[in-house]
């Protein structure tokens, strides 16, 4: 006897628990693998997971098995042209030669890389735990509300257009049953007794008409009740609710003047990633613009953005004002979430600086949610860092951060987007 | 006969299944095949993975290595660089079968023939399974093991029990008893026993490596040997004897060495257990069909698949990767059918034993009584290495050349019948290494003696293995070579520098 089971239905991850121990295992080499491919990726690019290749030798698992060399005798298929006693000249070593190994497939001494790709929820938690910490804290910033029609069940009252014509039929229906059943009901019984009192072999005449009255009467009762009335109108009700705009759009705005060298613009790099990972858990859709600048702004694409070298003085103000048109431009109607990352060494020419404090508090900070300066540098601040301080202490959407290495990074991040606590303090 | 077949398909329905595996069934009873019940269960192709990644046992311990196998097998299904199984089964009672979902109804009917009567009745009869293996209860074993792994990693950390893990996975094939039958035992008795033996073990552990001094007298250089004969389970000698280890580890070395032993007959009768099997989904299918009951289309998929399956590829095609147990297997079974029923003059000379016999009690004899070693000793015949062309090939390390050793003709046809034999005799691919010494009274280093056969070196993974030993063992781990001679040479220690 056999038992069927149908076991499709069970659930098909039962190696996920090995799958996580096997990347939990090579979480330094992913790490490592993950850290590589950060720099090679898009900051908006947070829909993919990761592919990550592993060294073949270092997940091997070691077997005593027998090597290379000594006497053996191997048996083949399909001779077509040997006679015993031939002899055969040794096949270059590397090919075919080794033989007799049959079984050992995982031994592989160094051959290609173990490749594999990771999920996004893999990738994100890694990326996130190489800055030391499990999850993302969810913000509660203020989001923008903006006013949305939701359905909201059924009225009596309403616009003819929002008329639900079925309900109201169905209201109809129900209300002329409800109103002449008792009528219909007596109709049925009259009309059966007349029928036997017609059928009597001497009819009483007077009874007959009677009755017959009767029914004239219940009829046109029942004709006087409306096809429908106003009781039966079911209006589509709707309702504005408020609801948070899924909109947003982040400013990255970046010193590129000669200070600015490669590593820390991948700092940089890495803190816009963050922000823009963090981004995407609270909005639908976000658009970047990229600002970066040096004695002039200039809008450019994400390449250019953390690639391109420029020499030069360094004029922050002329990022702000950048910032502040292209705002005026384009994100103006008031249904966007605006953000701003800020990230400099420092550099600004003295003079500027309160221009940057004027421009800040007189209009952006007015109309971004957040405005966040990380300051990337191992030397003394400079006169900007003190023009914001300034800022911070008045503004509570503006905040700064000093960031001296990789490590810093994410503890920073996190401080920034903590709700407006702390403010005091951190600067 | 009349020509009525069942329903074909394509599309299979649990209803249509059963049909098949009815008559199935009814065929296999006519031919004797004895089996255990059947468990059939369906599984979509996911499931497939998961399967294959736990090397085939149902429930398995979280082991990294696993989750390895998996990734593996999901990224070359995924990039089409291989097919995955039609079938897996497994080795218990109900013994269990997993049809996948995507099979047509002629692959699922081949499917059941094959692993529900094919290897069920192998699983049963043959006299390695019956020995080494307890089907009845493999399941509740697994139970155990999977809880009692998770129940450690929750103590003792995960990172202590996975390092504990790959070391006896390094040592897995040296974790079998060859000559002694293991006991038979359920889940709950294994449960109360695990608790006796930890206090049991503890002890006798304790005992051997008592600190206490004799008298001093006793200290003397010709120590008796310990153990006093070379030990081949290296896991076991560990589990029992390894100076530092508490008494969970000793359980989880236990359970490898389980799992490691359930698979030991599986590895020695390859080409026997797929041939038994491929010839009986051969044979009953051939034989309902020959009742009327397949259609046409029907049995031109299954040959179709079935060709597949036997395919050997000479020496010099490129699919060539050594040679196909299936095809062998297949071939010996219906030779020996031939053999039986039309002997020829040169059958009958060198199988008079059973040359004319029945062919149905032949095939059994053999199923039940061989390893694929002996099996291929006693039954390739003369035609059948004529058939495969097959020749050997000598390598001999010092000669300049390979040379052809033997060919299917009259001189070579018992050179090569052992050759092939021995070529299926486990011994002599697993590199023969046995616990020799163990160092009692002095630094407490362990011993381990490798006898090469033919010369043949051991390769360059055995340092790494010694140190998954030393860290069994906690105390230095030697590996010496005898070579023919009897010159013994150390090959590898650990630590690896003397003194520490």
């Amino acid at each position: 006897m056999a038992h069927f089971i149908d076991r499709r239905l069970n659930g098909k991850n039962k190696s996920t628990l090995n799958r996580q121990r096997f990347i939990r295992r090579y979480k330094k080499q992913i790490k490592k693998a993950v850290s590589e491919a950060i720099n090679k990726r898009s900051v908006t690019d947070v829909s993919s997971g990761e592919s990550i290749s592993i060294p073949q030798r270092d997940i091997s698992e070691p077997t005593f098995h027998q090597g290379k060399g000594g006497d053996r005798e191997l048996i083949h298929p399909g001779n077509d042209q040997f006679s015993t006693g031939d002899k055969i000249q040794r096949p270059p070593s590397g090919q075919g030669g080794g033989g007799g190994e049959g079984e050992a497939s995982d031994q592989g001494e160094g051959q290609d890389d173990f490749v594999f790709s990771i999920s996004k929820d893999e990738y994100l938690d890694l990326l996130f735990e190489d800055l030391e910490l499990p999850n993302l804290q969810q913000s509660q910033l203020d989001k923008l509300m903006q006013m949305k029609t939701h359905r909201a069940g059924f009225c009596n009252d309403g616009m003819p257009s929002n008329l639900d014509i079925v309900r109201s039929l169905k209201g109809s229906m129900a209300r002329r049953i409800a109103m002449t059943s008792s009528k219909r009901r007596e109709l049925k019984e009259l009309e059966e007794e007349l029928a036997n009192l017609l059928a009597e072999p001497v009819p009483p005449q007077q009874k007959i008409i009677d009755i017959e009255q009767r029914i004239e009467i219940l009829k046109a009762q029942i004709a006087a009740v409306p096809f429908i009335d106003n009781y039966d109108l079911r209006f589509r009700n709707y309702e504005r609710r408020p609801h948070p705009t899924s909109k947003a759009v982040m400013f990255c705005l970046m010193d590129v003047s000669g200070s600015m060298d490669q590593a820390t613009k991948d700092m940089a790099k890495r803190f816009y990633i963050l922000l823009y990972q963090f981004l995407t858990r609270t909005y639908k859709d976000i658009e970047v613009v990229y600002i970066r600048h040096h004695t002039q702004a200039k809008e450019v694409d994400e390449q250019e953005f953390f690639y391109s070298q420029e020499t030069g003085g360094t004029i922050v103000s002329s990022a702000l004002k950048l910032m502040d048109e292209i705002i005026q431009e384009r994100y103006a109607q008031g249904d966007w979430n605006i953000y701003a990352a800020q990230a400099s060494d420092g550099d600004n020419w003295a003079d500027d600086s309160p221009q940057c404090t004027q421009i800040l508090s007189s209009k952006l900070l007015k109309t971004v949610r957040y405005y966040a300066y990380i300051e990337i540098t191992t030397r003394a601040h400079q006169s900007l860092w003190r023009e914001y301080q300034g800022v911070a202490n008045a503004f509570d959407n503006f905040a700064m951060q000093h960031i001296r290495s990789v490590e810093d990074i994410y503890p920073i991040f996190r401080e920034l987007f903590k709700k407006n606590k702390d403010k005091q303090s951190a600067a | 006969m009349t020509y009525k077949p069942i329903d074909d398909g394509p599309d299979w329905t649990f209803d249509l299944l059963d049909t098949y595996h009815q008559e199935i069934a009814r065929v296999a009873e006519h031919y004797r095949l004895d089996t255990y019940p059947n468990q059939i269960e369906v599984i979509t192709a996911e499931q497939m993975m998961d399967a294959y990644s736990s090397v085939g046992m149902p429930i398995g311990y979280a082991h990294w290595s696993y989750g390895k196998k998996f990734i593996q097998t999901e990224q070359t299904y995924k990039r089409g660089q291989m097919g995955l199984a039609y079938e897996i089964v497994i080795n218990s009672d109900p013994c269990i079968a997993y049809l996948m979902e995507e099979n047509t109804l002629p692959m699922q009917a081949l499917v059941m023939a094959h692993a529900c009567y094919g290897h069920n009745s192998f699983f049963k009869g043959n006299y390695l399974f019956k020995t080494w293996t307890d089907a009845s209860s493999i399941i509740d074993y697994l139970v155990f093991a999977k809880n009692y792994v998770a129940k450690c990693e929750e103590k003792y950390g995960i990172d202590e029990v996975e390092n504990l893990i790959d070391s006896c996975h390094a040592l897995m094939n040296y974790g079998v008893d060859r000559y002694k039958r293991p006991q038979r035992i359920s889940m709950f008795e294994e449960q109360k026993r695990q608790q006796e033996r930890e206090d049991y073990l503890q002890s006798q552990v304790n005992e051997l490596w008592r600190t206490i001094p004799k008298g001093e007298d006793q200290e003397t250089h010709d120590r008796p040997r310990f153990p006093t004969e070379p030990q081949e389970n290296i896991l076991y000698f560990i589990e029992k004897n390894a100076p530092l280890l508490e008494s969970w580890q000793r359980e989880i070395i236990r359970i490898v060495r389980k799992v490691s032993q359930y698979f030991y007959p599986q590895r020695q009768t390859q080409v026997m257990n797929e041939g038994w099997a491929t010839f009986w989904h051969y044979t009953i299918l051939n034989h309902l069909y020959d009742e009327g009951k397949l259609s046409d289309s029907f049995m031109l998929e299954f040959l179709q698949s079935h060709t597949n399956v036997v395919y050997q590829p000479p020496y010099n095609s490129k699919f060539y990767s050594g040679i196909n147990p299936y095809a062998l297997g297949f071939n010996m079974m219906v030779d020996i059918r031939r053999i039986c029923e039309n002997p020829t003059q040169e059958d009958k000379q060198w199988f008079p034993e059973f040359a004319g016999s029945n062919w149905l009690d032949t095939l059994h004899f053999a199923m039940q009584n061989f390893k694929d070693e002996s099996f291929i000793s006693q039954f390739l015949s003369p035609k059948l290495m004529r058939d495969f062309k097959l020749f050997t090939i000598v390598d001999k390390q010092k000669s300049p050349h390979l040379e052809v050793g033997a060919i299917h003709d009259e001189m070579g046809y018992q050179q090569l019948r052992s050759a092939l034999s021995a070529q299926y005799n486990l011994s002599n691919h697993e590199p023969n290494i046995q616990v020799y010494d163990v160092d009692i009274r002095g630094d407490r280093s362990l011993t381990l003696r490798y006898i090469p056969q033919g010369g043949i070196p051991l390769a360059g993974s055995k340092q790494e293995v010694i140190k998954h030993l030393y860290r069994l063992w906690g105390f230095k781990v030697r590996l010496e070579q005898v070579d023919e001679t009897g010159k013994v040479e150390q090959i590898a220690q650990c630590p690896e520098t003397e003194g520490e």
